[in-house]
């Protein structure tokens, strides 16, 4: 790597945050200039993604290791570029255009500073995916969270600010543990830095091991919160279903950010080489995440409306998740993560048609507090007006693939993910070596076709009832830059589909790193500074 | 000293987790405030307790600066949620008439 291209790894964190400030120079009346900031650097943000996930994909081991300040490891602060960090860079950059572009038709109108807030929540998610040690982690979580909790009540409106609430008073609960957690770690081992604790953790001793697995206990409860562990996933659903649309869809990748610390630190600290603590809380994670995955199907099919439903897709999506990475077998762990890639991509597109699915039944009360008041005629006026059939039939389509992709069924990448899950979960030895199937796996299966089952009847029960009304319940008029970025997200997972071989390889290449964090932990302690 | 400190931790600890599970907003703020203070003084536990300790400009027995600036860093941040947090309750207040955490009165 070039010297210049050595400094791209913290532009994902820079650019941001150059950006919301830039906006802040303009008010209320330049969104025009602020949407464009906002597009401009969203946009950029993607082409950095691809760029890291390139040079993520040559490395063998992680790609780069950046020294803020050029302090030595351990001491100061590193960030660190591997092929998980940059995936999951990658996938925030796409899910955060499609979003941008959906709320440009119309929802950036409904509050204040959502540009602004959209910036400091794309800073967050990209830090959290980068940062190599645990300080920076709580300060990328909290940015997130704080800019989470501004774009969660964005439009305002008693249903959002009542979901609103409990959101804020859980996560910040949550903080609190995460604290907690932290300091306890520290406490045992005298570092935060990552690749320092996954280097130290086998030497601590026996007395000490009770504290650090408490302290790394209390520091999993902070993240599986906001992954949606059942119990702790109460929270979610309201949220997500009060949520406005294109806020929903970038929702949808912060599960995920629980999921992604999870496999991180989990594997790296106690992963296979962590002594007597390898591997602690495995049984946690795979029964807490089948117990999620329950709740979630269950959910599922009680939802009523399609934002609830899609709210407990995402804990079905989670629960998987966790299961998955509880496993700690790197061929289940690869599988997790093309499901991963392919559900965030369908749960994303999946809140944005919704909003458009409904528009035409909303009454006025929604939109009336969607709205700004001065500029509430002009936005409702505009809009009314029954769908051509063409707007159905391609909404019609969109719906389709969202279920094909949510419940698992060929030929979408849904399929491949839960295929690729379930055949590494009954080939522990690899495929055709034989080997005892745990009776865990076997209950994961059944509830992983559960699930596709239940989304399946509820998502064909909802749409039914979408799309199959008589027409004075019509659908209404969705503008071309409203629908072009569902088409894209659904066309993403089709390219997905048509290229899975590579992509399964370069997630094969990730699984297997993550497993093995040595050389992780070598290339970041052996950073000089120089 | 640990003595005066683990029972200060424990007792905001203790009013904070129980005014965080009352059913007003106000209540709920307040406890999550305590329970923060709470964890920054354990936080500063974990860094080993040393009286009159200079900081990190000797080179033997020196107080431990990072917990020192991960309390720094959390009552910022701590600070500029609950002001947030205090938003939310006024228009939560404001839009459902009621100040409890549900939006309405529970039937008696």
């Amino acid at each position: 790597m070039t010297p210049w291209a050595h400094h791209l790894v913290i532009a994902p964190v820079v650019l941001p945050l150059v950006a919301s400030a830039l906006m802040l120079l303009f008010d209320e009346r330049h969104r025009t200039v602020r949407a464009t900031i906002n597009v401009v650097s969203t946009f950029a943000l993607g082409a950095i993604a691809v760029a890291l996930l390139r040079v993520a994909e040559a490395a063998p081991g992680p790609a780069a290791v950046y020294l803020l300040g050029g302090w030595p490891a351990p001491f100061g602060i590193v960030l660190v570029l591997d092929r998980l960090s940059a995936l999951m860079l990658l996938l925030t950059s796409v899910l955060a255009s499609a979003s941008l572009v959906f709320s440009l038709a119309r929802w950036h109108r409904a509050g204040v500073h959502f540009h602004a807030l959209f910036q400091f929540l794309l800073m967050g998610l990209d830090g959290t995916f980068l940062t190599g040690d645990l300080f920076n982690l709580f300060v990328f979580f909290e940015l997130l969270l704080a800019a989470s909790y501004g774009l969660a009540l964005h439009g305002s409106g008693s249903a959002r600010v009542r979901a609103g609430l409990h959101y804020v008073a859980v996560n910040l609960a949550a903080s609190l543990l995460f604290l907690i957690g932290v300091s306890l770690i520290y406490a045992v081992t005298g570092t935060l830095n990552m690749a320092d604790l996954a280097a130290r953790i086998p030497a601590v001793p026996a007395q000490n091991r009770m504290l650090l697995e408490a302290g790394a206990g209390v520091l999993g409860i902070a993240f599986l919160v906001k992954a949606g562990m059942w119990p702790l996933c109460f929270w979610l659903p309201p949220t997500y279903a009060a949520a406005s649309a294109p806020v929903a869809a970038i929702f949808a990748i912060m599960t995920k950010v629980g999921v992604y610390i999870v496999l991180r630190l989990w594997l790296l600290l106690f992963g296979a080489g962590a002594g007597a603590s390898a591997y602690f809380g495995a049984d946690w994670l795979v029964s807490g995440g089948m117990m999620t995955l329950g709740f979630g199907l269950i959910g599922t099919l009680a939802a009523r409306d399609l934002r609830w439903l899609a709210g407990f897709a995402v804990l079905v999506s989670s629960g998987t998740l966790l299961a998955a990475i509880g496993f700690g077998e790197i061929a289940v762990t690869g599988g997790a993560l093309f499901y991963l890639v392919s559900s965030t991509l369908a749960l994303g597109a999946f809140f944005l048609l919704i909003e458009l699915v409904e528009r035409g039944r909303m009454d006025g009360s929604v939109l009336a507090q969607e709205a700004v008041p001065e500029e509430r005629d002009g936005i409702a006026e505009v809009e009314v007006g029954a769908a051509t059939p063409r707007t159905v039939a391609i909404l019609a389509l969109s719906f389709m693939g969202c279920a094909l992709l949510l419940s698992g069924l060929p030929p979408l990448s849904g399929f491949i993910g839960k295929f690729a899950l379930l055949t590494a979960l009954l080939n522990p030895a690899g495929m055709g070596g034989g080997g005892a199937v745990p009776p865990a796996a076997w209950a994961l299966l059944v509830l992983l076709v559960l699930s596709g089952l239940t989304t399946m009847i509820a998502m064909s029960r909802l749409g039914i009832r979408a799309f199959w009304v008589p027409s004075e319940q019509a659908l209404a008029q969705v503008r071309m830059i409203e629908i072009a970025p569902v088409v894209l997200l659904l066309f993403l997972t089709l390219a997905l589909t048509v290229e899975a071989g590579p992509a399964m390889r370069y997630l094969q290449a990730t699984a297997e790193a993550v497993h093995a964090p040595q050389s992780y932990v070598r290339s970041v302690l052996s950073m000089d500074g120089a | 000293m640990e003595l005066i400190l683990a029972l200060g931790i424990g007792v905001l600890a203790g009013s904070g987790v129980w005014l965080l599970l009352r059913p007003r907003s106000f209540q709920v703020i307040v406890g999550l405030s305590l329970l923060s203070y709470a964890v920054n003084l354990f936080i500063l536990a974990v860094g080993r307790l040393r009286v009159g300790a200079p900081p990190v400009l000797q080179a033997h027995a020196v107080a431990d600066p990072v917990p020192q600036a991960l309390i720094l860093t959390a009552i910022v941040i701590g600070f500029a949620t609950t002001a947030l947090f205090l938003v939310v309750l006024l228009a939560a207040r404001g839009l459902t008439g009621t100040d409890h955490v549900d939006g309405e009165e529970r039937e008696p």
